[in-house]
């Protein structure tokens, strides 16, 4: 975390270091984003029974999840994580809430859902995305809600 | 979703929106998010392989490196169907590729300027620019220190005259407040133009 704490006066005559007005601070990082270093890299999951991307219900950070009210669960085919995960859910919780309660990583809270989405005992709702931009609407209700606090 | 339950209408489950704080370690970002939030601010962490590029502090580590990145968020309810969420995200430049995921969809972001260390929000910038998320940047003023004006830090950023910088303390919720209705306001903007 100490990347940033050095300080370059540098000759700005403000004082502020100005940044490049295109293209990347800085010349050549090597994190720069279309590099063929790019891509995250997925580890095991032992909760997860091994399991990974592969089956799993395209989830989101802020996917809001629910449990199903009446749905029958069978304690001994879940793990205890996914248990909690019913209790938690009672009410709505979204997937990094329920990372953040179980201190367990987001991707393997996303396993340990798609399987509970699978077996019809939890119900998601995907965001707002990219493909489905909020109206008018929801952005004059996220203005009221915010004038509201 | 793959999964659907009779007794249990859509309706129940509130849609979430998301909107990032972006900024340097220690410019504010987890203040501003717990100014607003009505929950503690929670914090997820991501354990991630990665390459060592051998630019930063862990320089002369070997090239695979395991980096804990922790993610503080906070959340506000809109409405019984509408749940705000702000994630503060990483400064650092080597986690671009959270970044790619926590935009994806994202309302905007607040970027929060640190004159103390102003180029630690230059990637976040570059970042928002090629994305085109909608964003705007708060100066955060610690303990009241009014060291730049709006417009200095404008003009170091080189900003587009239609992004909004606005001076706030990261601290106090109804400055905290003030930024987050920039932004909305500037997402309705972009939205109408």
């Amino acid at each position: 975390m100490q990347a940033h704490d050095v300080f370059d006066p540098g000759g700005d005559p403000h004082g502020l270091p100005h940044r490049d007005a295109v293209g990347g601070y800085g010349d050549a990082e090597p994190g720069d984003p279309d590099g063929p270093e790019a891509g995250p890299l997925v580890r095991p999951y032992v909760i997860a029974q091994g399991r990974d991307h592969a089956d799993t219900v395209k989830l989101d950070m802020i996917s809001v999840v629910i449990a199903a009210k009446r749905a029958e669960v069978d304690e001994m085919a879940l793990e205890p994580e996914q248990l909690r995960i019913l209790e938690l859910c009672r009410r709505p919780l979204s997937v990094a809430e329920l990372s953040a309660h179980l201190d367990i990583p987001v991707a393997v809270v996303k396993v340990l859902l798609s399987d509970l989405l699978n077996r019809g005992l939890a119900l998601a709702r995907a965001p707002y995305t990219a493909k489905s931009p909020v109206s008018r609407d929801v952005l004059q209700a996220v203005l009221d809600g915010i004038q509201r606090l | 979703m793959a999964s659907s339950d009779s007794d249990l209408s859509r309706d129940t489950v509130p849609s979430a929106l998301k909107i990032l704080v972006a900024g340097g370690f220690g410019a504010g970002k987890t203040t501003l998010v717990g100014s607003v939030s009505e929950i503690a601010p929670l914090s997820t962490e991501e354990v991630m392989t990665e390459a060592s590029y051998g630019v930063d502090d862990l320089s002369g580590v070997e090239s695979k490196t395991t980096t804990t990145v922790a993610l503080d968020f906070g959340r506000i309810t809109i409405s019984p169907s509408l749940v705000l969420y702000l994630f503060g995200t990483p400064g650092q430049e080597r986690f671009w590729f959270m970044w790619e995921e926590l935009s994806e969809g994202a309302l905007g972001a607040i970027v929060i300027a640190d004159t103390r260390r102003l180029e630690t929000c230059f990637a976040a910038v570059d970042f928002f620019e090629r994305r085109g998320v909608p964003f705007v940047v708060a100066v955060n003023c610690f303990d009241g220190a009014h060291e730049y004006e709006a417009e200095e830090v404008r003009a170091a950023l080189t900003l587009d005259p239609a992004i909004p910088v606005i001076l706030c303390d990261a601290r106090v919720r109804s400055s905290a407040k003030q930024v987050l209705l920039t932004l909305v306001t500037r997402v309705a903007e972009r939205m109408a133009a």
